[in-house]
């Protein structure tokens, strides 16, 4: 076996995943090449597991298995960003999002009953 | 070139060939479905590999559970059937900073291992992995049920429904009527 092979497929998966990270603007894309750049690390790993001999045998899959299992719980709580972030405006595109808190001014422009019927409304849609 | 060679290149050339398309499709499901085709070759490199307990769990939680959790998200968040336009953001820098990035890692590796070859080991069992996983790594692997939990509370507390709810939300509220 020629450890090679899956060691290049590896670094360009990793190289597709950082191209996917900077070019996409949807955020579950984003998350899809970030699991792209996980697996590239994944299969390194067991590569490494199979072509070096370790002190401990089988430190690679195991180190390849905690990563399968940091990947879901990123996933999960990514997702839960993702559709928060939805919920709220109404786009998941990643330029759109502010990373101010907004003005103070803006607070109470609106009347308060308007909003919270808006809003309550906009729950009940995405909730179901 | 043995069989097992083969058989890593061909698996390699289709996760990478899907992991082009998973970034570059213009359809947001196809791009989850491209995923999923990605996932099985690399569990399938997995198996030549001999790391089949990785292999499966590989197929159990990628393409079982985060691939549908994926497209689930592109459900709840918005739902075109056909190609959307404004996915992507227009980038050079993104092509340059990517490909410097993969090539220069195969060029490193390929460097380092040149075309020497290696004996695969005889093919392994989970029983091998659990021995190592409860005996040498039974520290990580309870700090990472901790994480575990601490990752479902968080979803949990992100997906409550009185997140963001201020005053000021008439705008955004107003576009998601206009948006519907």
């Amino acid at each position: 076996m020629r450890p090679v092979i899956p060691y290049v497929t590896a670094a360009l998966l990793f190289g597709l995943g950082v191209y996917g990270v900077l070019r996409r603007r949807n955020a579950v894309l984003v998350l899809m090449a970030v699991e792209l750049m996980l697996n590239a690390v994944n299969l390194i790993l067991v590569t490494a597991d199979t072509t070096v001999r370790a002190v401990l045998p089988h430190s690679g899959q195991v180190f390849a298995l905690f990563v399968i299992v940091l990947a879901a719980a990123e996933i999960g709580v990514g997702l839960a960003i993702v559709l928060q972030l939805y919920r709220l405006r109404a786009s998941v595109t990643v330029d759109d999002v502010p990373l101010t808190e907004p003005a103070d001014d803006r607070v109470g422009v609106g009347s308060g009953g308007d909003a919270g019927t808006g809003s309550a409304g906009g729950r009940t849609e995405v909730g179901r | 070139m043995t069989g097992a060679d083969v058989l890593l290149l061909a698996l390699g050339a289709v996760a990478v060939g899907s992991g082009v398309l998973v970034v570059a499709t213009k359809h947001l499901v196809r791009a989850g479905l491209y995923l999923v085709l990605c996932l099985g070759a690399l569990a399938g490199d997995y198996l030549v590999l001999t790391a089949e307990l990785v292999a499966w769990v590989q197929v159990l939680i990628y393409v079982g559970a985060v691939v549908v959790l994926l497209l689930f998200a592109v459900m709840l968040t918005r739902a075109p059937i056909g190609a959307s336009d404004d996915l992507d953001r227009p980038g050079w820098p993104a092509a340059l900073i990517g490909g410097g990035v993969g090539l220069g890692l195969a060029a490193l590796l390929v460097d380092a291992f040149r075309w020497s070859s290696v004996e695969l080991p005889a093919a392994g069992t989970a029983e091998g992995i659990g021995e190592q996983v409860f005996r040498s790594w039974v520290l990580p692997f309870e700090v990472l049920s901790v994480l575990l939990l601490a990752a479902l509370v968080g979803a949990i507390i992100l997906s409550r429904p009185d997140i963001g709810r201020r005053p000021d939300t008439a705008a955004s509220s107003s576009r998601t009527k206009v948006v519907r």
